[in-house]
């Protein structure tokens, strides 16, 4: 029988399967950060219960972190405690943490990956929407509440219903590879799937357009999938992947021998049947802008702002959805996309803040400076990325360009810290949600790639990045 | 965790869609480390100003909908973060169950855990719903909203809708399990991350 790669990796976790019921799925990795971890802690203490297998367990600080100075004390109460709450729950129940100081910080998005922790054909959760991005690695990764976190600390396991699979395919070559970014691609594909294509569904992107990709691109791709309501994406590993991971921190010490089982199983069967499948070309996305207040409100960087009606397309909810977005981001229809001023710029996020993605923005930004009316910052994605991109002499080229640059975490794209925009100002962000108030109350978001974002920062407007390199 | 019973309520009527876990409980109210005391943040850009007044033009501050347990939203309803905040936010502002014509997966998972019925019903009877003022009648044992002359069947996983109704743990259902747990890692040893 042929089976979708989904399928095998699902098979392969069954725990208890009963007709008609949730099935019990084995957990092989648990991620945990500080803010959807406290209460499920509190849980297992209340009922006298411990972790269950801390082996397959890891820690980390990273959605209130301040990206200033961290020799300074922190400012804000709530958030030292709740950090020094996540240090204590590690501590008493024998999780290794990657605490505030340690090189290994970082989103957990990123740093996951980063170390090796991440294997194909796994299962892995964390408290956390955006666990979806290594997906990228050909593993069942999603997120999950903090009831769940409780449950897998306590057990391992979760009960899920089965989801349906979705085929993305992705064919045809980008015209320009550089401008053009994994961001782009991902963006369009929400755009036409809509904020809740995928609910229900895991997203397994296929094609030659998403083998071209490296790594790094694929999580980008993988990171937005719950944005467009599927609790996973994945991609099936290849050779890229396995070179990815290979000598990481944690790569298991048998990983020759996993990554011939690996060759030999998690892949898709030719023939096999997806619940739904959406075809995309490749060749004829531009760079993407969004102007509205969810992820679908997308247009091409040459286009307009559309009017309600355009966007609404006869559907009395979507129009009525987006006359409040425009309203909200203070946009007017027929606005042209190059023509919005910005006032802020973010380089940053699960989305967009790995190695690549800074070298590719300073790439755009070396030589320049940033526009007077914009106030930029870069927050690498982990203080490794940090540390690598210092080797390469990126902070400099940011720092010489008026880019701040600073420590790594979620930071603006989400505004847990410090970090948040003032009302009404306006961000070029490459973060992964533009809701209202998501990057500080009043805040209005524009997702974009990062050289989108670092062209902008120069020019102070959005403008056609593929003219700049 | 308290068994669901029935409920009569009137409706509080939120026309919108794609409504996100963002403004259901906005970030800056995430750094709580207990699960109580979320529901005075519900919803609080749309619900304050500035300043902390009261927005007179928004439903949740209108005195009339203040006994509601019922939230009839539209489509994609809980979509974005993960987080489990909204849900107590909802619940301790009173809301016990929330109609919708569809959720965000992981929202919807959520809600179960806390005791928090999320009802999915096509377009149509949510439109009536939104426009009906009296009291309703919610039986999530037979299945059934009645409002006015009218009675509507809803569909739930019969497992979910049985640990709903009985309040059961879900960790404690699931040790009982524990030998197939066992079984499970001794057949395929899982990889430590730390070997």
């Amino acid at each position: 029988m042929t089976e979708t790669l989904f399928e095998k990796i699902w098979n392969s976790h069954v725990v208890v399967e009963r007709d008609d019921e949730p099935s019990l799925i084995y957990i092989d990795r648990h991620l945990i950060h500080e803010v959807t971890s406290p209460q499920a802690f509190d849980g297992l203490r209340v009922n006298n219960r411990k972790v269950r297998r801390p082996d397959l367990t890891v820690a980390t600080i990273d959605h209130n972190v301040p990206t200033t100075d961290r020799s300074l004390p922190m400012i804000d109460e709530t958030s030292s405690t709740q950090i020094k709450t996540l240090e204590k729950n590690c501590k008493d129940f024998g999780i290794k943490l990657f605490g505030i100081n340690d090189p290994n910080q970082g989103i957990v998005h990123v740093i996951g990956p980063q170390l090796g922790i991440t294997l194909p054909g796994s299962t892995i959760v964390c408290g956390d929407s955006h666990t979806s991005t290594q997906g990228a690695f050909g593993a069942f990764a999603f997120g999950i509440g903090t009831s769940e976190v409780e449950h897998t600390l306590a057990t391992q396991t979760l009960w899920l219903e089965k989801p349906k699979t979705f085929e993305i395919l992705a064919t045809g070559k980008r015209k320009n590879s550089f401008a053009v970014t994994s961001k782009d691609i991902i963006l369009s594909i929400i755009k036409q799937i809509g904020t809740d294509g995928g609910t229900g569904h895991v997203l397994e992107y296929r094609g030659d357009a998403i083998s071209d990709l490296s790594m790094e691109q694929r999580m980008t791709i993988c990171n937005m999938s719950i944005e467009a309501g599927s609790r996973a994406g994945l991609i099936a590993p290849d050779e890229k992947t396995f070179d990815y991971l290979n000598n990481r921190k944690y790569t298991p010490k048998n990983y020759d021998d996993l990554v011939d089982d690996w060759k030999n199983n998690l892949m898709t069967d030719a023939n096999s049947k997806f619940d739904k499948t959406f075809t995309i070309d490749v060749e004829k996305i531009e760079p993407q802008v969004s102007w509205g207040t969810n992820p679908a409100m997308v247009s091409d960087v040459t286009s307009k702002v559309p009017t309600p009606e355009e966007f609404g397309n006869n559907n009395e909810i979507q129009i009525e959805s987006a006359k409040k977005a425009l309203s909200y981001m203070d946009l007017k229809p027929d606005t042209p996309i190059v023509d919005i001023p910005i006032d802020r710029v973010f380089i940053g996020s699960c989305t967009n803040a790995r190695l690549e993605d800074l070298k590719d923005a300073a790439e755009i930004v070396k030589g320049k400076t940033v526009n007077s009316a914009v106030s930029a910052m870069v927050v690498p994605g982990s203080q490794m990325v940090k540390l690598q991109a210092e080797e390469l002499g990126l902070d400099r080229i940011f720092k010489d360009a008026n880019f701040e640059w600073r420590e790594s975490g979620c930071s603006m794209c989400l505004g847990m810290n410090p970090d948040i925009l003032k009302p009404g100002e306006r961000c070029a962000s490459t973060s992964n949600r533009n809701f209202e108030g998501r990057q500080g109350s009043g805040g209005r978001t524009h997702l974009v790639s990062p050289v989108m974002a670092a062209a902008s920062a120069i020019a102070g407007h959005f403008v056609d990045v593929r003219e700049w390199c | 965790m308290k068994p669901f019973s029935k409920i009569n309520s009137i409706i509080t009527p939120l026309d919108k869609a794609n409504v996100d876990t963002d403004q259901i409980i906005p970030k800056q109210f995430l750094k709580l480390i207990t699960k109580s005391g979320f529901g005075k943040f519900l919803f609080y850009d749309w619900r304050f100003n500035h300043d902390g007044q009261e927005k007179d033009d928004f439903i949740l501050n209108d005195s009339h909908y203040k006994t509601s347990q019922i939230l009839v939203t539209n489509e994609n309803f809980g979509c974005g973060s993960s987080r489990e905040h909204a849900v107590w936010a909802l619940k301790d502002f009173g809301f016990d169950v929330i109609i919708s014509p569809s959720f965000a997966d992981i929202f919807y998972s959520n809600c179960f855990k806390n005791g928090v019925l999320p009802i999915i019903l096509d377009i149509e009877n949510i439109k009536k719903l939104l426009q009906f003022k009296d009291e309703i009648e919610l039986d999530l044992e037979s299945q059934t909203i009645i409002f006015g002359d009218e009675s509507i069947n809803f569909k739930i996983d019969s497992h979910r809708k049985t640990r709903l109704l009985e309040g059961l743990d879900d960790i404690d259902l699931t040790l009982k399990e524990d030998t197939k747990i066992e079984n499970f890692e001794k057949n395929s040893s899982r990889i430590s991350i730390f070997e």
